[in-house]
């Protein structure tokens, strides 16, 4: 099964990477745009699905101070 | 008196570790594929880019089998040094707290900066003041793009409660952003410690500054203190 792991920087937490694309965006004439957040994806094949949690948790993320999303592409 | 001095592959500040522990005491490296510490009496854990920093810095030297070595030693109570790199490594082990984010300014910087040394009743930290006035400040080089300390508000106070902050950046040299100014912490029990600046590139007057010397000093102090 493929799937995929959204990880983002916890809310709260000063995300520059963010703000300097946020900043750059209205240069470029795109108005109105808000909550700007650089994470990464990791993209991968697993027989059984359930081995993704317990991935994030020991080596994908880190859970202090990342969120992260499971996205099963079925 | 011996330390252990680690090397990943993409350590690149290992020598200057395993140099600078040399003034002091004996040393030799260890290579992260063996588990045998070699009867080390304290652990570094160098900078430098282990397994090229991938996926989060220090996130997979944290598994690699000479940690779980030096997870069982500190587990001994062991003192184990982590500078820069080897700071996220031993965060990432959850040996110490809280979790080192990409620069506030997002750049790498190399710069020299002055550091107070907030406990010097430490393991790490007893030799700093003995032959200066207090509070002792250290002039020392901090170079990485990956050092602002982070931790969430009951940790951070919790952490100032138990003082297991013993380096903050002085006024102005705070460049990464670090929560509460923190440049270098010890876990609860006081036997592991992370900073970001390198106390190793500061052992020699010819490159500017020896402060750097006191921290692999104090270790000494600690371990023949344990001895006797």
């Amino acid at each position: 099964m493929k799937a995929r792991v959204l990880i983002r920087p916890k809310a709260g937490i000063l995300d520059p990477q963010g703000e300097a694309v946020q900043r750059a965006l209205p240069a470029l004439g795109f108005e109105g745009v808000a909550n700007v957040h650089v994470g990464r994806m990791v993209e991968l094949t697993v027989e059984d699905a359930s081995q993704i949690e317990p991935m994030c948790q020991k080596l994908l993320a880190n859970p202090l101070v990342e969120d992260y999303e499971i996205v099963l592409d079925t | 008196m011996k330390f252990g001095v680690l090397r990943f592959p993409g350590s690149c500040d290992d020598v200057d570790a395993l140099l600078a522990a040399r003034r002091v005491g004996d040393a030799e490296l260890l290579w992260h594929g063996e588990r045998d510490l070699k009867g080390a009496d304290a652990i570094v854990v160098p900078g430098g880019f282990s397994y090229g920093d991938y996926l989060r810095a220090g996130s997979i030297a944290r598994f690699s089998p000479v940690m779980e070595s030096v997870i069982a030693f500190a587990g001994d109570g062991g003192l184990v040094l982590g500078i820069c790199n080897g700071f996220q490594v031993l965060c990432e082990a959850k040996l110490l707290p809280g979790a080192l984010l990409p620069n506030s300014n997002l750049r790498f910087t190399f710069r020299q900066v002055e550091l107070e040394v907030v406990q010097e009743q430490t393991a790490f930290t007893c030799a700093c003041g003995l032959d200066g006035p207090s509070p002792v400040v250290l002039s020392i080089p901090a170079k990485h793009s990956w050092g602002r300390y982070y931790a969430d508000e009951q940790t951070l106070a919790d952490m100032e409660g138990r003082g297991q902050v013993l380096l903050r950046y002085a006024p102005g040299h705070n460049f990464n952003g670090s929560s509460n100014d923190i440049a270098g912490v010890s876990n609860e029990r006081g036997n592991v410690f992370g900073l970001m600046p390198h106390p190793e590139h500061a052992v020699d007057e010819l490159t500017g500054s020896k402060d750097g010397l006191c921290i692999f000093a104090s270790m000494c102090l600690a371990v023949e203190a344990a001895r006797v």
